[in-house]
C-alpha cells in the first residue's frame, strides 16, 4: 500500500483544543503523572478524549431520528509490574483530574520511585505521513447535505424493485480528539473523523419476505459519499440482496469447498487468526496460538497483514490510543506465523517491539492490543478460475459479523450471501448459514488466492471484552479446500 | 398500583430538579414537549489472574440526553441530543441543538409523548438498591476476586492457566422527566463474581469457559469458592472434544443456552419489527406460536431482580405481560410509538439510553418452570446433543433462519457421554419454537432473561 506523504498539522493545534476548552496545561498534566506516580508505579499516563457524534436516520421515507451527542473525559493508567490500576473522570477540572490519579495510582504501593520525564509538548510530533482529514468543526451545524444522503438512499433502495416495502437508512459520523501524555515522555495527539452510510431493506413477494443490508464509509469528508460511493451504491447493493434472497434455497449442511469473494469476507481473518494474535492471550498463554512464532499456521499462499495506516480507512489511524505511530505489521508470511500484536504493556513485557496496536473504545477503558485493517496479500489466481475449480461447494461473498474462542480457536462467521456452486458454476443463492472452522488449522486449506484483493466498505466494529472500535478487514477470492458449512440441506 | 405523583427521594432530588429545570428550559427555548434523562453511576473492578492481582478500576461519570418535540398539524417533529457536559454552557447548548435536530426532521402523524394518563411508578418497593455492594474495603474486594480464580485453579490438575477471576460492583441512579408532569427516580446495585479457569487436554488442547454469580446485593452473590468450582466442572468437560457427523438428533438446551431461545420469541414479538413486517410473528397474534405448554411472560415488577424497574424509559408502570400462553401469541412488544403504529397500547416496554428514541425491551423475560428434572429430560434421549456453548448471532428474525456455531456433550442411551465440538445447528426458528418437546423444572433467575432447561426436536448439526 501507499500512502500520501502530505505532512500532519501540527501537534500545538490539536494539543490547543484541550487546553483553549478545558485549561488542561502542560503543569497540569505533569503534576497529574507525578500524583499517579506517588505510590511507586514504574508508568503512568493520561488519556484525554472528547467526542463528538452526528446521526440521522429515515425510516418509511421520514426523517424520523436526528440527534447530537459529546463527550469527553480523561482516563488516567498506572502501571506496576504486570499490574494496572485505572481511573478516569468526565470532569476534566484539576480537582477531578487529581484524584482520579491518585485513585489509578494505588496500584502500587510504596513510595514514588519514579520521576516524570518531562514531555517536550512545545516541540512539534514527528511529522507523519496524513491519512486522513481533519473536521473544521466537532459537530456541523449545517445537516442538510447529510440528510440529503439519506433522502437519496431511501429513493434508491425503493426505486430498484417494486417488491422493496421497507427502507431504513442511516447517516452517522463522529469527530474523535485524543491527546496522550505519559511519563515515558509520550506526548501525541490526533483528530480522527469517522463516517458512515447504512441501508436496511425488506423484500416481500407473495409470502415470501427477505432483507438486505448495505453500507460503508471510512475516515473521509463528506464528498467521499457524493463522488466516490453514493448513497444510491449502497441502497442498490441492499436492495439486490434482499431481492436475490426472495428465492433462496437452503445452505447445505457439512464439510465442503468454499470460495469466498474479495473484501468484507476477509472477516475471516479477523476471527481465524487475527484475535488469536493478539499479544495479550499470548502473553498469557490463554491463545490457542501461543507459542506458535515461526511455525506454519496457514498454506504458504497466504500472507497476512494488520495494517493501520492505508489512507482513509475504518481501521486506520495515525497514532494509537497509548500514543504510538501506527503502522504495517506481518502477522503471517507464507504460511508462517511472523508476529503478534502488541500495545506497550504486552511489548514490554514480551521483550518485544511496540506495534502501535494499543486501543481502546473511550477514556473509561483500558488499552488493549486491538487490529487496525487486517487483510490478505494477493495471489496470482484468476477469480473465475478459483470457482471453476469448485465441483460442489459454496461460494460466499457477503457476511454479518462473526466470532471466535480464542483459547479452543473455533470461530464463526456468518454468510448473508452465498450461492451454490455445482461443477464449477455459481447456481443457486442460499438462504443466511454460519461457517465454523478452528483457527490454527483453518487457513492451511486456503488452495487458491487471487489476484483480486479489496478492502471492506467500512462498516466493521469489533467487540473484545465489552470494549468495541472501529477495524476494517479484506482479502482476495480464496478458496478453502475444507471448511464446515452450518445450513440444513444437502 | 400505580401512581404518577410519587415524591422523589432525597438521593434523587438534585438530579431530578437539574433534570426538571432542563425540561423547562427546552420548552422555553420553543419545544412543545421535552424529555430529559440524567444519569450517574460508579464503578468498580478487581481482576485477579493467576493469584496476581491484574487490574483495579475505580470511576464514576455522568450523563444526560435530551429529547424535544415540535408539534406542527401533520404530526410532531423530533430531536434529541446527550452530553456529559452539566455546565450552564453544556445545557445551553444540549437545548438549542436538539431543537436544530427536531427542525430538520420529518413530522410524524405517531410520533411524541405518551398521553399524560399513560403514565406512572409502581409503588412497590422493588428492592434494586443496596448500598451494600460498595460496603468492603479495597483489599477484601480483591481478595473475592483472588478467591474465585484460587477455587477455579485448585478444582483439577488439568486447570493449568487462567484468563482470571474477578469482582465487580456498580450503582446507577437515573431520573427521567417530562413536560407531561412525570418524574420519576430509579436507583440500583450490582455485584458480581466471574472466573474463567483454562484446561488443557490430552493432546495438548486448551479450553475455556467460565461461570459467574451475580446479584444486587452482596447477600445473594454466591460464594467464591462455589462459583470457582463450577467454571472449573464446565471447563474440564469440554476437553478432547470430537467432531461430529452431519445429522438431525433431538438436542437439550441446559438454562444458560436456553435462553437465547427465550430472547428470539422476544425479538420475534418486538414492535418494532411488527409494524414493519420484519418479523417471522407478523400476523400472528391469537396464533398457535409455539408448542402446546410453553408460556412467555415478560414482568417488570419482580422484587430484586435485574429486570425490575418502577417505570419504563418513557415513565409507564412496568407491568406483567403474558407474551405466549400455552403456546398461543397474546401480546407484543410495545413501546409508545410502536403501540400508536399498532392502534395498541404501549406494554410498558420502552427502553431509553441518553441518545435518540426509545427502543423497546424487555425486563424479566421467563419460561415457567416445567415438571420433568433435567436428568428425566435426558434419559428420554438415545442419541441426542447436550449444547453447552454457542458462538456467533447467526439468526434472521425476517425469516426465522437459525445457524449458530456451537460445542456440546454427545448424548448416549440417555446420559451425557463425551465432549464434540466445531459443528453448527440450524433450522428455522418458527419450527424450532413449536418443536420445544420437554420443559425442565430447574428455573432460576440468574440474569434477566430465564428459562429452564428446554428439549427441542428437528434441527440440523452440520459437522464432518
Amino acid at each position: 500500500m501507499t500512502v500520501k506523504t502530505e505532512a500532519s498539522e501540527p501537534a500545538a493545534q490539536q494539543r490547543s483544543f484541550f487546553s483553549d476548552k478545558f485549561g488542561i496545561t502542560d503543569t497540569l498534566m505533569e503534576r497529574c503523572l507525578g500524583e499517579a506516580l506517588s505510590a511507586g508505579g514504574e508508568y503512568a499516563e493520561l488519556y484525554f478524549e472528547s467526542v463528538a457524534s452526528t446521526s440521522l436516520g429515515i425510516d418509511e421515507s421520514m426523517v424520523k431520528s436526528a440527534s447530537q451527542g459529546v463527550s469527553a473525559g480523561c482516563g488516567i493508567r498506572v502501571l506496576s509490574g504486570e499490574r494496572t490500576g485505572y481511573a478516569y473522570t468526565d470532569e476534566l477540572t484539576a480537582d477531578r483530574l487529581l484524584r482520579a490519579a491518585r485513585t489509578a495510582a494505588l496500584i502500587a504501593s510504596g513510595p514514588a520511585k519514579q520521576s516524570v520525564v518531562g514531555f517536550k509538548a512545545s516541540l512539534p510530533e514527528t511529522p507523519r505521513p496524513k491519512l486522513y482529514p481533519t473536521p473544521a468543526a466537532d459537530l456541523d451545524p449545517e445537516l442538510s447535505d447529510k440528510l440529503a444522503l439519506v433522502m437519496r438512499a431511501d429513493k434508491a433502495a425503493r426505486a430498484y424493485d417494486a417488491r422493496i416495502t421497507e427502507v431504513r437508512a442511516s447517516y452517522a459520523d463522529e469527530v474523535r480528539r485524543i491527546l496522550i501524555a505519559a511519563s515515558d515522555g509520550t506526548y501525541a495527539s490526533d483528530v480522527q473523523p469517522l463516517m458512515r452510510i447504512n441501508v436496511f431493506v425488506l423484500a416481500k413477494d407473495g409470502d415470501k419476505i427477505a432483507r438486505g443490508t448495505a453500507g460503508g464509509g471510512g475516515r473521509v469528508e463528506i464528498a467521499y459519499f457524493n463522488d466516490l460511493k453514493t448513497p444510491e451504491y449502497f441502497a442498490g447493493d441492499a436492495a439486490r440482496q434482499a431481492i436475490l434472497q426472495l428465492n433462496a434455497v437452503a445452505a447445505p449442511a457439512g464439510d465442503m469447498e468454499v470460495v469466498l469473494g474479495p473484501g468484507w469476507p476477509g472477516v475471516l481473518l479477523h476471527e481465524a487468526v487475527g484475535h488469536g494474535l493478539e499479544a495479550d492471550f499470548n502473553r498469557k498463554k490463554t491463545s490457542a496460538f501461543s507459542g506458535l512464532i515461526g511455525q506454519r499456521v496457514a498454506s504458504d499462499k497466504v500472507t497476512v497483514v494488520d495494517n493501520g495506516t492505508i489512507p482513509s480507512k475504518r481501521g486506520s489511524i495515525h497514532v494509537d490510543d497509548e500514543g504510538a505511530d501506527s503502522r504495517e505489521n506481518v502477522l503471517i508470511e507464507n504460511g508462517i506465523l511472523r508476529g503478534y500484536m502488541n500495545d506497550k504493556l504486552s511489548a514490554k513485557l514480551m521483550g518485544t517491539a511496540n506495534t502501535g496496536n494499543g486501543r481502546r473504545e473511550s477514556y473509561q477503558q483500558m488499552p488493549m492490543p486491538r487490529m487496525t485493517n487486517t487483510y490478505m496479500l494477493a495471489g496470482q489466481d484468476e477469480p473465475a478460475d478459483i470457482v471453476r475449480s469448485v465441483r460442489k461447494g459454496l461460494y460466499a461473498v457477503n457476511f454479518g459479523g462473526g466470532s471466535v474462542d480464542i483459547t479452543s480457536g473455533k470461530f464463526v462467521f456468518s454468510a448473508s450471501e452465498a450461492y451454490l456452486i455445482e461443477d464449477g458454476e455459481i447456481t443457486s443463492p442460499v438462504r443466511d448459514a454460519t461457517l465454523i472452522g478452528n483457527g490454527p488449522d483453518a487457513l492451511k486449506y486456503v488452495s487458491m488466492v487471487g489476484h483480486d484483493l479489496a478492502l471492506d466498505e467500512g462498516v466493521g466494529n469489533c467487540g473484545k471484552q465489552g470494549q468495541w472500535v472501529p477495524v476494517g478487514v479484506g482479502m482476495p477470492t480464496i478458496k478453502l479446500d475444507r471448511m464446515t458449512v452450518g445450513g440444513t440441506g444437502n | 398500583m400505580a401512581t404518577a405523583t410519587k415524591s422523589i427521594p432525597a438521593y434523587a432530588a438534585q438530579l431530578a430538579e437539574q433534570a426538571e429545570s432542563i425540561v423547562a428550559q427546552a420548552v422555553r427555548a420553543g419545544a412543545t414537549d421535552a424529555e430529559v434523562v440524567v444519569r450517574e453511576g460508579d464503578e468498580f473492578d478487581a481482576q485477579v489472574r493467576m493469584g496476581e492481582l491484574e487490574t483495579l478500576k475505580d470511576s464514576g461519570s455522568r450523563g444526560m440526553g435530551l429529547r424535544v418535540f415540535l408539534a406542527s398539524p401533520e404530526g410532531q417533529r423530533v430531536g434529541s441530543t446527550s452530553s456529559s457536559d452539566f455546565t450552564p454552557d453544556g445545557i445551553a447548548h444540549l437545548v438549542a441543538g436538539a431543537i436544530a435536530l427536531a427542525r430538520i426532521s420529518s413530522p410524524d402523524p405517531v410520533q411524541g409523548l405518551p398521553e399524560p394518563g399513560a403514565f406512572g411508578t409502581l409503588e412497590a418497593e422493588l428492592e434494586l438498591y443496596h448500598q451494600d455492594v460498595y460496603s468492603l474495603p479495597d483489599t477484601e474486594r480483591i481478595e473475592y476476586a483472588r478467591r474465585v480464580e484460587a477455587a477455579a485453579l485448585a478444582a483439577d490438575p488439568r486447570i493449568t492457566n487462567s484468563d482470571g477471576g474477578s469482582f465487580s460492583a456498580a450503582t446507577n441512579l437515573r431520573v427521567l422527566a417530562n413536560s407531561r408532569g412525570f418524574v420519576g427516580a430509579s436507583r440500583s446495585s450490582y455485584c458480581g463474581l466471574y472466573a474463567a479457569p483454562i484446561a488443557t487436554g490430552a493432546n495438548g488442547e486448551m479450553q475455556r469457559d467460565g461461570w459467574s454469580s451475580s446479584a444486587r446485593t452482596m447477600a445473594k452473590l454466591e460464594s467464591p469458592e462455589q462459583v470457582g468450582a463450577e467454571a472449573a466442572r464446565r471447563t474440564i468437560r469440554r476437553l478432547d472434544g470430537r467432531r461430529v457427523s452431519t445429522q438431525r438428533v433431538p438436542i437439550v438446551f441446559p438454562p444458560e443456552m436456553a435462553r437465547s431461545i427465550l430472547g428470539a420469541m422476544a425479538d420475534a414479538a418486538n414492535g418494532d419489527a411488527i409494524y414493519r413486517g420484519a418479523s417471522f410473528f407478523t400476523g400472528k397474534l391469537g396464533e398457535q406460536v409455539a408448542a402446546r405448554g410453553v408460556t412467555v411472560i415478560n414482568d417488570g415488577t419482580l422484587p430484586g431482580l435485574f429486570g425490575s424497574s418502577n417505570f419504563d424509559g418513557e415513565g409507564l408502570p412496568t407491568r406483567r405481560t403474558v407474551l405466549i400462553e400455552d403456546g398461543i401469541l397474546r401480546s407484543w412488544l410495545l413501546n409508545t410509538y410502536t403501540g400508536r403504529k399498532l392502534n395498541l397500547p404501549s406494554t410498558g416496554s420502552a427502553s431509553r439510553g441518553l441518545a435518540g428514541n426509545p427502543g423497546i425491551s424487555t425486563h424479566n423475560l421467563y419460561l415457567p418452570a416445567g415438571t420433568q428434572t433435567p436428568e428425566q429430560i435426558l434419559a428420554e434421549i438415545p442419541n441426542g446433543l447436550y449444547v453447552t456453548e454457542f458462538l456467533g448471532r447467526g439468526i434472521n428474525m425476517v425469516t426465522g433462519d437459525y445457524s449458530r456455531g456451537a460445542s456440546g456433550i454427545w448424548i448416549e442411551n440417555g446420559q451425557l457421554a463425551y465432549p464434540v465440538q466445531e459443528f453448527t445447528i440450524a433450522g428455522n426458528l418458527k419450527e424450532i419454537f413449536m418443536n420445544i418437546t420437554a420443559i425442565g423444572n430447574d428455573l432460576e433467575f440468574r440474569s434477566s432473561t430465564a428459562c429452564p432447561t428446554l428439549r427441542i426436536d428437528g434441527l440440523t448439526i452440520a459437522g464432518s
